[in-house]
């Protein structure tokens, strides 16, 4: 992709000549006012052509996939609170190198985002960053203590509207305030998004208790710590007709829940993480912590019920749980680590390696796992390309251009992120975002932030 | 060998051979008069002991002195580690005093191989958590040599707190790899959820096992797991897994009774058990500086032959 001479300009147009929708047939798009202007047939735009705004940049986007931005439901920013781990303008510009164009701020802050003033604040702090759209996400109870719920109303009528609650990294654990969660946030059509993990079932807990955990002499993290939060907290969604979003999806008892509870018709939706479609369990034997994670790396068969879940849609969407941890976190003994993972910047390489590359996920089908349904659930607007694969003209012109040819080797070190804890240093991974765009604004051309 | 001595799960039988054959000759040091070797003359052994083992920490003290290394014992109590100074920290503080050998016992399974990334010498694992005591399982195996002749084909029976205990890990591996067969009894609460995969049998049952065994080690069961619901009281444990005199009566006649100690005598073995002429109990202390003397020696590769 040539940009010689490219500013960054709002409102300024841009042809992507011969860019392939979904991976369809190659078509121009011309991106002008913020929004998709129109489209023509595959390379029939020249600089001459009829109909092209003054100063328009024609890209050669040959070869490269059109996807609508990504949406990230999932994402640890630490700001405020670890600005040595990740601030805000860090951590979306590592968002939109990975190709989103909005990501969903974790609440386990310091200050916890149990307010309308800490939201507003993490939300004014995106907007000036200006790499992608960040959207809040509210704590479910006060100080995430899981004592007393926090103003969520507040929160949803905030500068932020943050329609997502959150007590990640904590269970809400007390079934009644669940379901007092769950009832009240219908009121501005919010969702709550639970960490399943009963707290008993895991007190200590270091790795997935199996096999590996019994040799290495770790505490076990059983998947029904997962399972039983899950079963529960559907049956309660169920019970109150509630929208209930399961974060970080884990183990194959939780696919077959979810889709136990999908066919009810109740309003349960979930997401999983790329490492959890990638990574097993075996990597603890190294007792690096960089493979720790909550909830932990599962076993093989996990991974497949993990996929094939995404595939047939019981897993709504993928969510990165990018967490972010300085290095004095994780170059100790496993047991003080802290659990978490980098992930926005190489999310779409695992899902295509993981989905594509294995012919599990077409295109349409990374684009809604990865744009369309987490935009859903999130209850933001739709995107600008349709699972169909078509280019809405007037639609905001919010897109993702990859190329799907290359192999990378992932270099902790060239990641945006101040953190490096990155579970695939060294490993290849296929695909490579060449350029993102927020309403018409490129955030990202050429690999590089603009 | 290897750099390290981490595991036996990743020990060859034949290093393993190796330190039992060469602990024969340090034994026989132990009995000559002048109790020194100067193999290890002018070489660094570290102590490095983040929890609390008087016996661990003067068993390896001994060895290392035996060979004529210089030993620091660096205690985490009282030290910069307990202001906060991480175990990187002190790693790198010991490689720059040129620790030739970092003997660590840590409350953190896994934090001898950390410490083994970060250091240029060999790191002996003491005990990690709940992970491996390799040395402990080493001279176990070095016991039953000496006492029955043979480790092969024997079949030895480990009892009590299997889950939280590096002694039984570190010996089921050894005595895998060495052809014993190995069964373990504890309550269903006290096994790991993957013993399954262990190269071990499983019974509920001790009285039904003892008949049939060699050598019956004993675990230390810590009183507070009690309030963790693994069993329910203490008498309760003492009945059903206790080596009492009764038991220890049905063992046959050669049968050994061994503990890796510290005992909690009354609970899972009886003072009398304990102090009869099965039990190798302080044997298994001597032991153990022959043992620690031979994987000092072997790992820092030391000079001149034992005669």
């Amino acid at each position: 992709m040539s940009t010689a001479g490219a500013g960054a300009r709002a409102g300024k147009a841009w042809v992507l000549r011969r860019v392939r929708p979904l991976g369809g047939d190659p078509v121009d798009v011309l991106l002008a006012d913020g929004v998709i202007a129109s489209w023509r047939p595959g390379g029939s735009t020249g600089p001459d052509s009829e109909g092209l705004p003054p100063g328009t940049t024609i890209l050669d986007t040959d070869g490269l996939i059109l996807l609508p931005g990504l949406v990230d439901l999932h994402t640890h920013l630490r700001e405020p609170g670890r600005e040595d781990a990740e601030t805000v303008g860090s951590g979306t510009r590592a968002a939109a190198l990975g190709g989103f164009t909005t990501v969903f701020a974790m609440a386990n802050t310091n200050p916890v985002a149990d307010t309308a003033g800490v939201v507003e604040q993490v939300y004014r702090l995106g907007v000036d960053a200006g790499h992608c759209d960040v959207r809040p996400v509210g704590a479910v109870t006060v100080g995430l203590a899981g004592q007393r719920l926090a103003e969520l109303g507040a929160m949803a009528g905030s500068a932020a509207g943050v329609r997502v609650f959150s007590d990640d990294g904590h269970c809400v654990s007390d079934a009644l305030l669940m379901r007092r969660a769950l009832e009240y946030v219908k009121a501005f059509d919010g969702v709550v998004a639970q960490h399943a993990e009963e707290p008993r079932l895991t007190e200590n807990a270091q790795m997935n208790e199996g096999v590996v955990a019994a040799r290495l002499g770790l505490s076990g993290w059983p998947a029904v710590a997962e399972e039983a939060i899950i079963a529960r907290d559907a049956l309660l969604a169920g019970h109150v007709d509630s929208r209930l979003h399961i974060c970080h999806v884990s183990t194959a008892g939780s696919v077959e829940i979810i889709r136990w509870a999908k066919a009810k018709g109740w309003r349960v939706t979930a997401e999983v993480t790329p490492h959890h479609l990638l990574l097993t369990e075996d990597l603890v034997s190294s007792y690096d912590p960089v493979y720790k994670v909550n909830p932990p790396l599962r076993t093989a068969d996990d991974v497949a019920a993990l996929r094939a879940g995404l595939a047939d849609g019981t897993i709504d969407c993928v969510a990165t749980d990018h967490a972010p941890h300085a290095a004095e976190d994780k170059e100790t003994e496993w047991a003080a680590a802290r659990p978490g993972m980098l992930g926005l910047q190489t999310a779409l390489s695992v899902v295509m390696e993981t989905m594509v590359v294995g012919g599990r996920l077409d295109w349409a089908g990374v684009a809604d796992r990865m744009a369309l349904a987490p935009a859903r659930i999130g209850g933001l607007p739709s995107p600008a390309v349709d699972a169909g694969g078509s280019v809405a003209v007037g639609a905001p012109a919010t897109v993702t251009l990859l190329d799907p040819s290359p192999w990378q080797v992932v270099d902790p070190g060239a990641l945006a992120s101040r953190s490096r804890n990155t579970p695939y240093a060294g490993r290849s991974l296929p695909g490579a975002v060449r350029a993102t765009f927020l309403r018409g604004r490129p955030t990202v051309l050429d690999g590089m932030i603009v | 060998m290897r750099r390290h001595l981490l595991t036996t799960e990743e020990l060859s039988r034949d290093d393993a051979l190796l330190v039992l054959d060469t602990a024969e000759r340090m034994a026989r040091v132990a009995e000559a008069s002048v109790r020194k070797l100067p193999t290890l003359r002018g070489r660094t052994v570290v102590n490095l002991f983040f929890e609390d083992s008087t016996r661990t920490r003067t068993s390896f003290e001994v060895a290392a002195k035996r060979l004529s290394a210089d030993v620091i014992n660096f205690s985490a109590r009282g030290s910069s580690v307990s202001k906060g100074e991480s175990l990187k920290d002190t790693a790198q503080t010991l490689e720059a005093m040129g620790a030739d050998a970092v003997v660590c016992r840590h409350s953190a399974s896994g934090a001898p191989h950390r410490l083994a990334s970060w250091v240029r010498g060999s790191v002996v694992n003491a005990g990690d958590g709940t992970h491996e005591h390799p040395t402990q399982a080493l001279l176990d195996a070095f016991t039953m040599r000496r006492r029955l002749g043979r480790i092969e084909g024997l079949r030895v029976t480990i009892v009590g707190d299997v889950l939280h205990s590096r002694v039984a890990r570190s010996n089921i591996w050894l005595l895998a790899t060495l052809g014993a067969s190995v069964t373990v009894v504890a309550p269903p609460t006290l096994l790991p959820l993957g013993v399954s995969a262990w190269p071990v049998e499983v019974s509920y049952d001790l009285d039904a096992v003892l008949p049939k065994s060699d050598v019956v080690m004993m675990l230390r069961v810590q009183r507070e797991r009690m309030s963790a619901a693994y069993f329910p009281t203490e008498r309760e444990y003492s009945r059903r897994y206790g080596l009492d005199v009764d038991r220890a009566a049905i063992l046959p006649e050669h049968a050994l009774v061994m503990h890796p100690g510290p005992m909690v005598r009354g609970m899972e073995i009886a003072s009398q058990v304990a102090d009869s002429a099965r039990s190798t109990v302080v044997e298994q202390v001597a032991n153990g500086v022959s043992v620690r003397m031979a994987v000092l020696y072997l790992l820092l590769g030391g000079s001149g032959e034992v005669s």
